[in-house]
């Protein structure tokens, strides 16, 4: 019980900061990837500020043997740089700059009402489902 | 410089790093939000419950803030269709593929120094710089 009121707790607080960094506003991410118009640098700080506080206290967490309420770290075991990733984030980013959206802003900006997050969230699941098809179909 | 405008981007920054850290500390999870999302798609098993906790309390984190204290300006956004379907179709199938988003090889991957999601973030931002100017300074249709 205790861990999933931490985890409703680290919830809450991406989504407030989404919102609070205005970042729900398609429009503004799209002004930051215009970077030869009118460019937006809200953005940047977002992410600055949100890595300086994972790079300065991830590694203090992951010194530990596990965390706190569960027995194990699940984090990615690859290293290795192969053609998916990079394909993959080139797909991603060419959606991101169509919509403006990338999936936490994307999600959250239901919430307001707006048809058009809905209408993404919706191609999202269907991409993700695409891709899952399509690797098993190819994995044999 | 005049940072004031910029605030409560700093600040909402440190919100979503502070999550990132919170989850990873009590649960061992990262939070990356496509691979949550993912997650739920195509479920394992004793992982779904955390993350639909984790993607309920989300939305109603943004939807505290946007309602109850929200006073930044919106632009105005128009319906587009084409570009909400394209796009999020492109989204959901790249970020599966690659492994992560702005959250997950982005906020998380950076914070673990992790070589992998470095080169992910740094493709995915300049595609998605090149698709702006593509079709906003070209095309005129953004």
């Amino acid at each position: 019980m205790k861990k999933y009121l931490l985890i409703s707790i680290s919830g809450l607080l991406f989504g407030y900061g989404l919102s609070l960094s205005a970042m729900l506003d398609r429009h503004r991410i799209i002004n930051f990837l215009d970077v030869t118009g009118n460019w937006d640098p809200t953005l940047l700080y977002v992410m600055f500020s949100a890595v300086l506080v994972t790079v300065v206290f991830f590694r203090f967490i992951l010194k530990r043997s596990t965390p706190i309420l569960d027995n194990r770290f699940r984090l990615p075991a690859r290293k290795d740089i192969d053609a998916k990733l990079v394909t993959g984030a080139a797909i991603f980013g060419a959606g991101w700059g169509l919509s403006g959206y990338c999936p936490g802003p994307g999600i959250a900006a239901m919430t307001l009402g707006s048809m058009n997050a809905i209408l993404f969230t919706l191609a999202f699941v269907t991409g993700s489902l695409l891709c899952s098809y399509y690797s098993r179909k190819v994995s044999g | 410089m005049n940072l004031t405008i910029y605030m409560p981007a700093i600040y909402g920054g440190f919100l979503i790093g502070t999550s990132a850290c919170l989850l990873l500390l009590f649960s061992g999870r990262i939070a990356g939000l496509s691979g949550i999302i993912n997650g739920i798609l195509t479920p394992e098993k004793n992982e779904i419950l955390w993350r639909v906790v984790f993607i309920t309390s989300l939305l109603a984190g943004a939807a505290v803030h946007y309602y109850f204290v929200n006073h930044t300006p919106f632009t105005n956004d128009t319906p587009s269709p084409l570009f909400m379907i394209t796009g999020g179709v492109l989204v959901g199938f790249g970020t599966r593929m690659g492994g992560g988003c702005t959250s997950g090889h982005g906020v998380c991957g950076l914070g673990r120094l992790s070589l992998r999601s470095l080169i992910a973030t740094v493709t995915f931002m300049l595609a998605a710089i090149a698709t702006v100017f593509i079709f906003r300074h070209l095309f005129h249709i953004i």
